[in-house]
């Protein structure tokens, strides 16, 4: 299967959030991939947003089933949540589970004015009612595959397609 | 495949019951996943929803109140269930045996079991009893172990010395009685840190202690020299069985730490104790108090890394 560069996805990506943000808008990445995603997106915007970083294992719905996710990376959110206007930012958008596990974890920092989602890529398949303000691509993934983000030693993000079976992301 | 009895037979932690014979990649997995739970602990809501529904039971046979409660808080901010059993004082005293008691509990639905005990292999003995489905976190057994607290002063010096391989780290007092320090001895070469001192008196030595890969001193001015971390031992007075000191005032001259003893060791060199402290015994005022000590970050950092063997355990 034939996948998008993410480079340009990511360009039209920008030019769709660059009419939702203001000073007081703060950008969340979710790890890994949509920590990478926020990190290019804050660049192009060349704005100086607050910014922030999530790892939702502590507040994933799959724990019973499959533990705890073997590297958890500290979140790090260094403003004022409470009150911000948060725009949520990850790679991949599929069943919905990952977003409102982060919602769920943003709100234990504070009631935020608002919060939106910016997804490079909705692939569809949701099981939760969760749907992004700001996609990049829509793109039909069969359901056995796992689509994630890659991120070269030089910092280019591209997407990858693999068999493996993760029923979340 | 395994016959460490912490270990299920793929390799994931089922108990934490000792750091002797846990490989670095599950000791370095609890020392990573505490890092992030140190910043949940730093939030205005201190609590994460993991373990919403379990039952956690605290089951001290020996008095503890500071480690039974940084359990409590550790499973609390986890949303778990805690139940805490004194059971100095109660079945126990009428004549309820060990494993009936755990019976007993789990018939209650217990998903863990935080063990404190006076006698060494007690935690060993209920996890080998309970169904497989049930953790067992060894508290502290007798002379034994007591690995949260060796992996917590582990994941302390971590913060302050992140490289291992170029540490100097001396444990200072009773190791005879300690169970700390055989936890800590553990994972500190497990972890890869090239040289582990013991300073003690012959008296308040294992024999062939040396057998753990430490080095042997009697002696603090040999001791301390060019040392990077100190882990001071509280003098354990209800567990000397019989005069193996003339007396605390003597200990503490030839192996209390104060400020001049410690100025033998590397000019940036910590400062530990696991608490609770016996101030002008075995550390002098100006040094528990004073700028290298991180007595009190061992604390906080202990709630982080009790919630993450928690976690852990009640994932696998």
């Amino acid at each position: 299967m034939q996948l998008p560069d993410a480079e340009e996805i990511l360009i039209r990506l920008t030019e769709s959030m660059r009419r939702d943000i203001s000073p007081s808008t703060a950008l969340v990445g979710i790890h890994t991939g949509g920590v990478w995603l926020a990190e290019r997106l804050l660049e192009n915007l060349q704005l100086p947003l607050s910014f922030g970083t999530l790892d939702v294992s502590f507040y994933r719905d799959d724990f019973a089933r499959i533990g705890l996710h073997p590297q958890v990376r500290p979140s790090d959110i260094p403003f004022t949540v409470e009150g911000s206007h948060i725009i949520l930012v990850d790679d991949v958008l599929y069943t919905g589970r990952t977003i409102r596990a982060a919602i769920n974890e943003l709100f234990d920092y504070g009631r935020p004015a608002s919060v939106r989602l910016a997804t490079l890529i909705d692939r569809g398949g949701r099981e939760l009612p969760i749907a992004a303000q700001h996609v990049g691509a829509v793109l039909d993934v069969p359901s056995d595959k796992m689509l994630a983000l890659e991120k070269s030693p030089g910092g280019t993000l591209s997407l990858s397609l693999y068999s493996k079976n993760r029923d979340d992301e | 495949m395994s016959s460490n009895p912490q270990l299920s037979t793929n390799g994931q932690l089922q108990h934490l019951l000792t750091t002797e014979g846990l490989p670095a990649p599950i000791l370095l997995n609890i020392l990573d996943t505490a890092e992030s739970f140190v910043g949940v602990t730093e939030r205005d809501v201190k609590k994460v929803p993991l373990l919403r529904g379990k039952s956690i039971f605290n089951l001290f046979f020996e008095p503890s109140t500071r480690t039974r409660t940084t359990f409590e808080i550790a499973a609390k901010r986890l949303s778990a269930d805690v139940v805490n059993l004194n059971i100095a004082a109660s079945s126990q005293s009428k004549g309820e045996t060990l494993l009936d008691t755990v019976n007993n509990l789990s018939a209650m639905h217990a998903d863990m079991f935080v063990v404190r005990h006076a006698q060494s292999g007690a935690a060993h003995l209920i996890a080998r009893h309970v169904r497989p489905e049930i953790h067992v976190i060894n508290a502290g057994d007798g002379r034994h172990a007591h690995p949260t607290q060796g992996l917590l002063d582990v994941f302390t010096i971590r913060r302050y010395k992140p490289d291992f391989r170029a540490l100097r780290v001396a444990i200072v007092g009773d190791i005879l009685h300690s169970r700390v320090a055989r936890s800590q001895i553990h994972a500190l070469t497990t972890l890869g840190v090239p040289e582990v001192r013991v300073i003690a008196p012959k008296t308040l030595l294992p024999a062939k202690v040396e057998r753990l890969g430490v080095r042997v001193y009697h002696n603090m001015t040999k001791g301390l020299k060019d040392v990077d971390v100190l882990m001071m031992l509280r003098l354990q007075n209800e567990r000397m069985l019989s005069a193996r000191l003339p007396s605390t005032e003597e200990y503490f001259k030839y192996y209390g730490l104060t400020q001049e003893k410690l100025s033998l060791a590397r000019q940036d060199a910590i400062v530990l104790h696991p608490g609770p402290m016996n101030r002008g015994v075995e550390i002098d005022s100006t040094v528990a108090d004073g700028g290298q000590s991180v007595i009190l970050p061992q604390v906080t950092f202990g709630i982080a890394v009790r919630m993450a063997v928690m976690s852990i355990l009640a994932g696998n």
